[in-house]
């Protein structure tokens, strides 16, 4: 077992679970990704529907492209891809036992997040001042409904990686295959959050 | 391979690094052929079907390589299958309420 601090130690954490093969915090994590398919998964089912029974989309008129932001939205995609790879790098950092780049790629990953959610705060605040809010019709409902919701994952994911940053490096001195783990799963939450706007990004702003 | 590096060298967990840069140089790429694809305003299921794939395929790269999908257990591909299952029927059941609609 690894050496933990408390005697009632919860199994697993880094050592795999015999029926799964795998530690129960990754088993844990992509439980709940799949979760999180079905969330997205119905609120996109429900997009699909509305969209094809409606007359014109959107409603008002046009092309989703040119009443959305695109090169924002391209930007945008670009600044999730890379805090994607700085994700992984940090991760890579602790495998290879360096705390010092683990802290320099995650602060990037939390860094990219802001810029994320400060260049959304502009596409809202955009549409705000058009008058352009989720009542104005079906097509804005499901934009601010699905990048809300995908902008509420990436403060999540902002807290986590922030506790794994400040407070939760403490696990470093004491279980580093455990703290390692932790990233790990973060990461894998965070590159499910990347996957959800490469979705996102063609069917609400492309097409 | 995740699982052989957990137990590798960190000589030889460096080795595989460069994998993910490639997949980042990839996905930044896919990303401007498929704005750039938008552009060229193609009939609405061509259209979406070139969208679709190539979000598929970068889907697929993120799931692959950053999620290290290619080397996993057994029991997170049963989950995942099962996942599929059911987001493929919440996609599709909607479709029969508008087959009812044009019956009526």
């Amino acid at each position: 077992m690894s050496a933990h601090p408390a005697d009632a130690a919860i199994p697993h954490t880094v050592e795999p679970h015999p029926v799964t093969g795998i530690p129960n915090g990754k088993f844990g994590i992509w439980l709940f990704l799949a979760s999180e398919v079905m969330l997205f998964g119905a609120l996109f089912s429900s997009y699909v529907l509305i969209r094809t029974q409606a007359a014109h989309w959107p409603p008002e008129g046009g092309l989703s492209s040119e009443i959305l932001n695109v090169p924002l939205a391209t930007l945008n995609t670009a600044v999730l891809i890379t805090s994607s790879i700085t994700m992984v790098l940090a991760w890579a950092s602790c495998k290879l036992g360096r705390l010092d780049r683990f802290r320099l790629w995650m602060g990037s990953t939390i860094a990219l997040s802001f810029v994320f959610l400060v260049i959304k705060y502009f596409e809202y605040t955009d549409k705000f001042h058009h008058e352009h809010f989720p009542k104005t019709n079906n097509f804005y409902a499901i934009y601010f409904t699905l990048t809300g919701l995908h902008g509420l994952h990436v403060i999540g994911g902002i807290v986590v990686n922030t506790f794994l940053l400040t407070a939760g490096t403490w696990l470093w001195k004491v279980d580093r295959e455990h703290f390692t783990n932790r990233v790990e799963n973060a990461g894998l939450y965070w590159h499910f959050v990347d996957l959800v706007w490469i979705f996102l990004f063609p069917s609400l702003y492309l097409l | 391979m995740a699982e052989t590096a957990d137990h590798s060298s960190p000589e030889e967990f460096k080795k595989h690094l460069g994998k993910y840069y490639v997949v980042f140089v990839a996905l930044l790429c896919l990303t401007a052929v498929t704005v750039g694809v938008s552009y060229l305003h193609l009939n609405r299921p061509l259209a979406i079907t070139v969208a679709l794939i190539i979000a598929a395929v970068k889907a697929g790269l993120v799931a692959g390589v950053f999620m290290h999908l290619i080397s996993e257990k057994k029991v997170i591909y049963a989950v995942l299958i099962l996942t599929v299952a059911f987001f493929l029927l919440v996609l599709l059941l909607p479709s029969l309420t508008v087959f009812e609609g044009v019956a009526a």
